[in-house]
């Protein structure tokens, strides 16, 4: 049994001769929330296409559960969540439809999506949208369900690809909280986010330029590192910086 | 005169009121922010201003002009970027310039003129044989903005326009909105994000069709009552509950690997601190922090669930 949630080793992906994924190595522990930040186009949707099983890497090792990417992605995707910026769920069907939806989708019988949707229901204080269209939901609310949705069966690893885009600060630290509170029940969270006030929640962060991984560290000690208040300021230092290299 | 003038705007939709009363002007050379919560009315208010959505109520003047008895007027004169803008993705770079210049039926020689200023402004220059498909995040949506600018609008409309694009790019991006004030553009856009906010010449906070508050950041940011200290915590999620128990939840915020907590007569710095050494090790130092607009933000809509 892998001690990692996430465990990569020189993995690369090329496209022709374009090298999106560059020898990137780096561990995720079991109950860690691991942020990936990257400019736009520094690989982090390729890495993470392969991590959920959905790309084969050109080369190098990467095992998710313990899995490995290469023989074992279809019995990764059973054990990920995934969710992303461009969430879906179906606007015109209500709040209970979609849950009773993904619990299909993910091989539920009747009496588990039953109990599923009470669960959640009550956990996100849907009782009394239950049977609304989703559509009259407001965005930060939809968000948090989509994310439900997403760990109907019970994954361990969580994928969030730009979770919280064009959300605003109350509904975004009510998204954090709950990432905490899963999290604390031993998932493991890898996200992605362009906002830098965010990345401040998560354990760990890991960087990326142009394919590398150029920094991973705590954020209090990346910018104790740099010498910066923010990591707002740390980001744009070593994007600018390696870049002009 | 100003660029855009809103008089009591008023948009209702069934029983919902989207936007409520609000007035306010934008001023050539100007950019005004609209922040605020999903669905407190941002892009409803944008949607009347471009024309696009009919007011239920109030007055909109472009350039001094009655917006609403002069739509052709607005459409000609003003740039809006929607929050989901359409390129043609199976279009170049440059053919997505050309078909907003034929769009306005700017003359060749001048689109001409225009798109190698806009090319400087994006540094888009290099990838105009690109199709637009194939350009990254940040690139497509400087590229959104330049069509909109193609037919040199003196009042630009921006929603949301650094939607999931990273710091550097955002960075970038609002470098050309600086360029566009020095030209006296006129500027309305809305954001998420603070630090952009923090950039504006005026910051309207929006919140149930409201405006609760329009202001230059620094006169907005002088409004915060009390002091704000911050408090690192090893784990946020765990302390803020517990401050939160302890305090009431309207006092102490997340804020990465801290917890920023707002002081004033019923909570001193003594007593914060009497609370936080019934919980020895789990926290460092308190340290006196400036209040930012995200602090500002919260503490007003906290105070509007009251």
């Amino acid at each position: 049994m892998n001690e990692f949630a996430v465990s990569v080793k020189d993995l690369t992906r090329t496209f022709g001769d374009f090298t999106a994924v560059d020898h990137i190595s780096f561990n995720v522990a079991r109950g860690e929330i691991f942020g990936f930040l990257g400019a736009n186009g520094a690989g982090k949707t390729t890495t993470i296409r392969m991590l959920c099983g959905l790309l084969m890497p050109s080369s190098g090792m990467a095992r998710v559960a313990g899995l490995d990417v290469y023989s074992a992605y279809e019995q990764i995707k059973q054990r990920i969540g995934y969710m992303s910026q461009k969430f879906s769920l179906y606007e015109d069907l209500t709040v209970r439809e979609n849950i009773e939806f993904y619990g299909g989708i993910y091989g539920l019988n009747r009496r588990q999506i039953r109990q599923k949707t009470a669960e959640l229901v009550q956990y996100l204080g849907l009782e009394k949208q239950v049977d609304q269209l989703t559509r009259s939901l407001p965005l930060g609310w939809k968000q948090r369900m989509a994310l439900s949705a997403a760990i109907l069966h019970d994954p361990d690893i969580i994928f969030l690809d730009e979770p919280t885009s064009g959300v605003d600060p109350v509904s975004r630290r009510n998204f954090w909280l709950l990432i905490y509170e899963l999290a604390d029940r031993g998932k493991t969270i890898f996200v992605t986010t362009h906002y830098m006030d965010e990345a401040e929640y998560c354990h760990r962060l890991s960087i990326m330029k142009d394919g590398r991984i150029v920094e991973l560290d705590e954020p209090r000690r990346l910018k104790e590192r740099y010498g910066r208040e923010t990591m707002q300021e740390v980001f744009m230092e070593i994007v600018n910086r390696k870049g002009e290299q | 005169m100003a660029a855009i003038e809103v008089e009591m705007l008023r948009k209702q939709y069934g029983n919902l009121l989207a936007v409520d009363n609000i007035s306010f002007e934008v001023s050539p050379g100007e950019i005004v922010g609209l922040i605020g919560p999903d669905g407190a009315g941002k892009t409803s208010t944008m949607r009347m201003i471009v024309t696009l959505l009919p007011p239920s109520g109030g007055q909109i003047h472009f350039q001094g002009k009655d917006a609403l008895r002069d739509m052709s007027l607005v459409r000609a004169n003003i740039g809006y970027m929607p929050q989901r803008f359409s390129l043609y993705q199976d279009l170049t770079v440059e053919q997505n310039l050309r078909f907003f210049g034929d769009l306005f039926d700017i003359p060749p020689g001048e689109q001409k003129k225009q798109m190698e200023k806009l090319y400087a402004f994006s540094r888009l220059g290099p990838f105009k044989q690109r199709l637009a498909a194939q350009l990254s995040g940040g690139m497509k949506q400087k590229l959104a903005l330049s069509c909109m600018l193609m037919h040199h609008p003196r009042v630009i409309v921006l929603d949301e326009p650094t939607f999931g694009v990273d710091p550097v790019s955002r960075h970038e991006f609002w470098e050309i909105l600086h360029e566009l004030r020095k030209e006296g553009v006129a500027i309305l856009v809305s954001t998420a994000y603070m630090d952009e906010a923090m950039q504006c010449d005026r910051v309207g906070l929006m919140y149930k069709g409201r405006m609760l508050a329009m202001d230059t950041p620094q006169k907005l940011l002088s409004t915060f009552p009390g002091e704000l200290v911050r408090l690192p915590v090893r784990q946020p999620e765990k302390e803020y509950a517990w401050l939160c128990e302890k305090l009431g939840d309207d006092r102490v915020q997340l804020f990465g690997d801290g917890l920023h907590i707002k002081l004033d007569d019923a909570l001193g710095r003594q007593a914060l601190a009497d609370v936080l050494a019934d919980r020895p090790g789990t926290t460092g130092a308190l340290q006196q922090i400036k209040p930012g607009l995200e602090d500002l933000f919260l503490y007003l809509l906290e105070e509007q669930h009251e």
